[in-house]
Parts: C-alpha cells; sequence; structure tokens
C-alpha cells in the first residue's frame, strides 16, 4: 500500500490514445494521398489541435471542481492570459513584417500613435521569458485573487460568481485599447514562432504533437497530484470542509495551491491554443465560455480526470458540426446537452460507461441468475 | 507567556458569546483537568455546541479567557492551529470523508504534518501502517478497512469518527452526542471505550441520554442559558431543583 498507483489502467488506456492521435494525425496528414479517403486534410490538424487545448483546459477545471469542489465559473481567464503572453510574443516576431513596418511596435501601437514599447511588453520577444509569462500571470493572478477568496472563506455558489465577475472585468478591461493589448480585435497576423512560419503545415503538425504532449504530461501531473496524500486532503476538503479544518488542516493553503496549479496549467492550454487558432482576442474572456469549460467536465464526467478530456474533445466536435449545419440551434443544443447529462447522466459520459461496464460485467459472471423483472412478470 | 496561571488543561473564564443580541453563553466559567473525563448535560440552547465552538476555535467569544495548558490564548487562533495543540472535536451527527476508505479516513487524522508540500510528497511508512492498524483495532473497523466510509451504519460512523479523533492523539477530546443513534449494545460499548480512552487524555461529552451520562459515571455539568446551572456528581445534579426544573422535568 505504500506504492502510488499514478498509472492505473484508465491512465495507460488514456495515455495510448494520446500517444496514437500524436502519431496518427501527422502520419494521415503527410503520409496518405491527398485523393486518399484516410488522408486528414490541412485544415483539421490545427482544428484537432485546439481540440486538444480544450482538452487541457477541462482537465485543468476538474482537478479543481471535481477533486476540491471548487467551481470556477472564469477560468477562461487563465486560459486567455496565457494565450495573451503567447500571443505578445508572436507579435513580437513580426517584425518590420507588419502593415506600418516598425520593426519593434505592432501595428496596433503604431495605429494609436504610440511612440514606444510599454513596459509589459518588454521582454516578450524573448521565448523562454514569454513561455515562463505563460505559467506566472495565470498563476500570479489565481494566488493573488484565492489569497483573498478562500482566506475569507468564500465558497459555494458565492465563489463561483466572483470568478465569473473576475473574467467578465478583465474582458472589460482587454476591450480598451489603452490596456495596450489590441483593444477588440486583440493579437493577430502573426507570421512565425520560433522562426518557424506559423502557417506551415509541418509547423502546425509539430503544434499538434506538443499540444499532445502537453496533455499527456498535464494529465500525468494530476494524477500524480491526487493521488497522493495531498489529492486525499482534497477530497475531504470537497465532501467535508469543516471536518478537515477540526482535523489541523489549513482548507485555505490546499485550496489556493491547487486553484494556482490549475490556473497555470489553464494558461499554457491558452499558450497551445493562439498559435493554432492564430488569434487571441478579448472574447475568450467572455463569461460564457468559462461556463461551457464547466460543461465539458460535467458531460464528460467529473473528477476522473480523463472524462473531461473526453468531453471536451466531444463537445467541441459537436460545436463544429452543429455550428456548420445549423449555426441557430448550436447554443440550444448546448444547453439541452447541459440539462440531459445533469438530470441523467449526473457522473458524465465516463461515469456512465462504468456503471454500464460494472453491470454487464455482473451479469457475465451470473448469468443464471433470474432478473428480479422477469420474475415479477411471469 | 509568563507562569500558567492555572493548573487546568482547560480553563474557561467569564466566556460570552451573543449572535445579534442573543446570549449564547452568557459569562461561562468551566475547568477541566488533565486526563479528566466530564459530561456536558443542558437542554437545547443551553449553549453546548457553542462552547464547543469556542474551544475549537470556530467562535470567537465576544469576552472571557479560553485558556488551553494553562498559556495557549484559544480565543485567538483559528481551528487548524487548536487541532495540531491538541483538541480534536466529533460532531454531533458523524462527519466522516465518504467517498473515502476507512483506512485513509484514519490516514488523514494521523499525527503527522499537515502543510500541503508535505502532503503531496508523503509516502506511506510501515510506522503509519502500525498505528493505523492499531486504530483500527481499537474501533473496531479492521474488517471495514477498506470499504468506503459512506458504506457504513451510522454507529460504524460514529466510531471511524472517534478513531480519527484518537488518530490525532488530542490532549482533549470533546465529543458531541455519541450515543445519539446508537442501538443499547453500541451505546454501552462507546460508554466503554469513553472510558478508557479518558484513563490517558481528557474528554468532554455532550450527551442527552441520562443512562449513557450514567454508565460513564463522570462529573456532570449541567448549562442552561449560556452557563452553568450545576456542577457535581450525577446524582448532586439531578436533585438540583433548578436543573430538574429547567432540564429533567419534574
Amino acid at each position: 500500500m505504500t506504492k502510488r498507483t499514478v498509472l492505473d489502467r484508465q491512465s495507460i488506456v488514456v495515455l495510448c490514445l494520446l500517444a496514437a492521435a500524436a502519431i496518427l494525425v501527422p502520419v494521415l496528414n503527410v503520409a496518405v494521398d491527398p485523393g486518399s479517403p484516410f488522408h486528414l486534410s490541412d485544415h483539421l490538424v490545427p482544428l484537432l489541435g485546439k481540440y486538444i487545448s480544450f482538452a487541457l483546459l477541462a482537465l485543468s477545471v476538474d482537478l479543481i471542481w471535481g477533486f476540491c469542489g471548487i467551481l470556477s465559473l472564469g477560468h477562461g481567464a487563465f486560459f486567455a492570459l496565457g494565450g495573451y503572453a503567447m500571443g505578445m510574443y508572436l507579435m513580437r516576431q513580426i517584425g518590420p513584417r507588419g502593415v506600418y513596418a516598425d520593426p519593434i511596435l505592432p501595428d496596433f501601437m503604431v495605429f494609436l500613435n504610440w511612440k514606444e514599447l510599454p513596459w509589459f511588453w518588454q521582454g516578450f520577444d524573448w521565448f523562454p521569458f514569454a513561455m515562463l509569462m505563460v505559467l506566472l500571470v495565470p498563476g500570479i493572478l489565481a494566488f493573488v485573487f484565492g489569497w483573498f477568496a478562500f482566506r475569507s472563506r468564500v465558497t459555494g455558489v458565492y465563489l463561483s460568481i466572483i470568478t465569473q465577475a473576475m473574467t467578465f472585468a478583465l474582458m472589460l478591461a482587454f476591450f480598451r485599447n489603452d490596456m495596450g493589448f489590441g483593444g477588440n480585435n486583440g493579437l493577430t497576423d502573426f507570421k512565425d514562432i520560433l522562426g518557424f512560419p506559423i502557417q506551415s503545415s509541418s509547423t502546425r503538425i509539430v503544434l499538434f504533437v506538443l499540444s499532445v504532449a502537453a496533455l499527456a504530461g498535464g494529465y500525468l501531473l494530476c494524477r500524480w497530484v491526487v493521488t497522493s496524500k495531498f489529492g486525499k486532503v482534497l477530497v475531504a476538503v470537497r465532501d467535508a470542509e469543516s471536518r478537515t479544518r477540526f482535523l489541523g488542516y489549513r482548507v485555505e493553503h490546499y485550496k489556493l495551491a491547487v486553484f494556482t496549479l490549475s490556473a497555470m496549467l489553464a494558461g499554457v492550454a491558452g499558450a497551445l491554443y493562439v498559435p493554432q487558432v492564430g488569434i487571441i482576442n478579448p472574447s475568450e474572456f467572455a463569461p460564457a465560455n468559462s461556463i461551457e469549460i464547466v460543461i465539458w467536465v460535467a458531460v464528460g464526467g467529473r473528477g476522473t480526470l480523463a472524462g473531461p478530456i473526453i468531453g471536451a474533445l466531444l463537445v467541441n466536435a459537436g460545436k463544429t458540426w452543429f455550428t456548420g449545419m445549423l449555426p441557430e440551434f448550436w447554443l440550444f443544443a448546448l444547453g439541452g446537452l447541459f440539462v440531459f447529462v445533469t438530470l441523467l447522466m449526473p457522473r458524465g459520459i465516463l461515469g456512465a460507461a462504468k456503471d454500464f461496464w460494472e453491470w454487464a460485467r455482473q451479469r457475465m459472471r451470473s448469468p443464471a441468475a433470474p432478473e428480479p423483472v422477469s420474475q415479477a412478470a411471469e | 507567556m509568563s507562569a500558567p496561571i492555572t493548573p487546568a488543561l482547560l480553563y474557561l473564564d467569564n466566556v460570552s458569546v451573543s449572535f445579534d443580541g442573543f446570549r449564547a453563553l452568557n459569562a461561562l466559567s468551566l475547568a477541566v483537568d488533565h486526563a479528566e473525563m466530564r459530561a456536558i448535560i443542558g437542554p437545547n440552547g443551553a449553549g453546548k455546541t457553542t462552547m464547543m465552538d469556542v474551544i475549537t476555535g470556530k467562535t470567537r467569544p465576544n469576552e472571557g479567557t479560553a485558556l488551553f495548558e494553562g498559556t495557549h490564548d484559544l480565543t485567538a487562533l483559528d481551528e487548524a492551529a487548536i487541532a495540531e495543540l491538541g483538541i480534536g472535536r466529533k460532531f454531533q451527527t458523524p462527519t466522516v470523508f465518504e467517498m473515502h476508505n476507512v483506512e485513509d479516513n484514519i490516514l488523514l487524522a494521523l499525527k503527522e504534518d499537515r502543510s500541503p508540500f508535505a502532503t503531496l510528497l508523503s509516502r506511506r511508512t510501515a510506522r503509519e501502517r502500525e498505528r493505523i492498524d492499531a486504530l483500527l483495532e481499537r474501533v473496531r473497523l479492521t474488517g471495514q478497512r477498506y470499504r468506503k466510509a459512506g458504506e457504513l451504519s451510522h454507529g460504524q460512523k460514529q466510531w471511524l469518527e472517534i478513531g480519527m479523533l484518537l488518530a490525532q492523539q488530542p490532549k482533549l477530546l470533546l465529543i458531541d452526542e455519541p450515543a445519539a443513534g446508537m442501538t443499547d449494545q453500541e451505546t454501552a460499548d462507546t460508554a466503554d471505550l469513553l472510558r478508557d480512552i479518558a484513563r490517558t487524555q481528557a474528554v468532554i461529552v455532550v450527551e442527552h441520554d441520562m443512562t449513557f451520562v450514567r454508565d460513564l459515571d463522570v462529573k456532570v455539568t449541567c448549562l442552561h442559558e449560556g452557563s452553568v446551572l450545576a456542577e457535581g456528581t450525577l446524582d448532586a445534579v439531578s436533585a438540583n431543583e433548578r436543573v430538574v426544573e429547567v432540564y429533567l422535568g419534574r
């Protein structure tokens, strides 16, 4: 019992599937003849990469909601901040190739008649610094926010509401031109990343594989956290907070630690999202986005880590299909899905699948056992 | 801090708590010795739970002194710090971690470093396992070790929670209505267990069940309207005119 079971059967399945995706997608895109029905067209690679970055985002929400009971309705903010940090690096890489051809200033600053780069844009032309900011900016915001919220013992729906207010406030701030992040247009027109053209299909394949690797790494990290004694304390806080407190645990420290870690994971997801989508703008802060993340987690199965990955992939694939076919009905479908899952599959797709598997196995084990229903009918 | 002003383990003096004008505790004074068991009785609203809240740091008193081991000011500490000092609390309704198995419930309660970093990196040691074994034996849950705590019977949950308290190795245990909802046999066993615990640790038991209190055979304090109405042996307290009037009934 001293061994931690980070790699249980479910985790091995998840990691194998991710490895398969990391191999199959490039192969189907590059090695298979474009005329073949198995060919994966170029525009699908960044689309799948976007789904993978959403899956990482869903994973980060499951870590706090599924295991510690913190329902964040503002996690899109951490995702967007990670995305902006990456976007700022990509903007600086444009250099003199912008419309106004200013060697230093991004186009929108020239347009606003700014003369020099603001202090908070300094250093973002250096990739390692930008990557550090991808982790630090969401992490520090989460730490400061969590410090005040958890120390004041704000819980439940009140906490959810203030996380929602946080992302809304950030959205309004980022919409303003004088914030220095491109206003409502955000950051776009990226040219290259680390010297590789961002539009080329080979760069996109690398970005896809990196996203899958980040998701696998994030999954393992979360597994390591939730299978540790720390993770047991998180579940204890979720199920009986005051009991945990009276046992001598500083509940607010645990919440703060896991909330900050989760925000950093969300930031990484945002940083992977931006180069594959090609734009980051304040609409990523929209409260509705954050609510959608929670729906992915609920649909997949809260508190399972693997479920939210499934949920994010399925719901987003559904969204792509739906908004292509019946765009005006997508929000109704999403709302309906949430109601359906909450009422009929409270443990999500993965929970329902596990229940079914248990039921089928029990049937297989005792095939002779008469079913009570059929007995009653006789 | 200077020399302890009291030799008592727990010392409450003149403690008052008001909620929106309602005085839940009214100049309450109480002293409990090392390894003493004390039973607290009293009608609903007498302030029994509020008293426990003050001792465990959940509620701050408006005035008065609350000292632990003569030196620690309980009114200035939070729940976690008070638990670390060695005060364990069992709730009225059994509160265990329902989604964890019995073993993990005890594991989380064991007296170990409680900081997030320590728990993140902790590995279960053989010593911890031995302590878990011993505690499970003591609260008779060895056979339930790998069951989810949520699947236990009401009585088993009460005992598991007492086991968690013992795992903390507290100097003082506050136990709120341990016999509630238990069968007669379980009640008698619980009284035995508590008497056994009280040989080494101080125990405060809040209870309504007078048979159970008689079983415990310890000094009794009767609370009424937030202060002590009577104190002494159960017989002496039961004979008290005021106690009969407000609590026991004629």
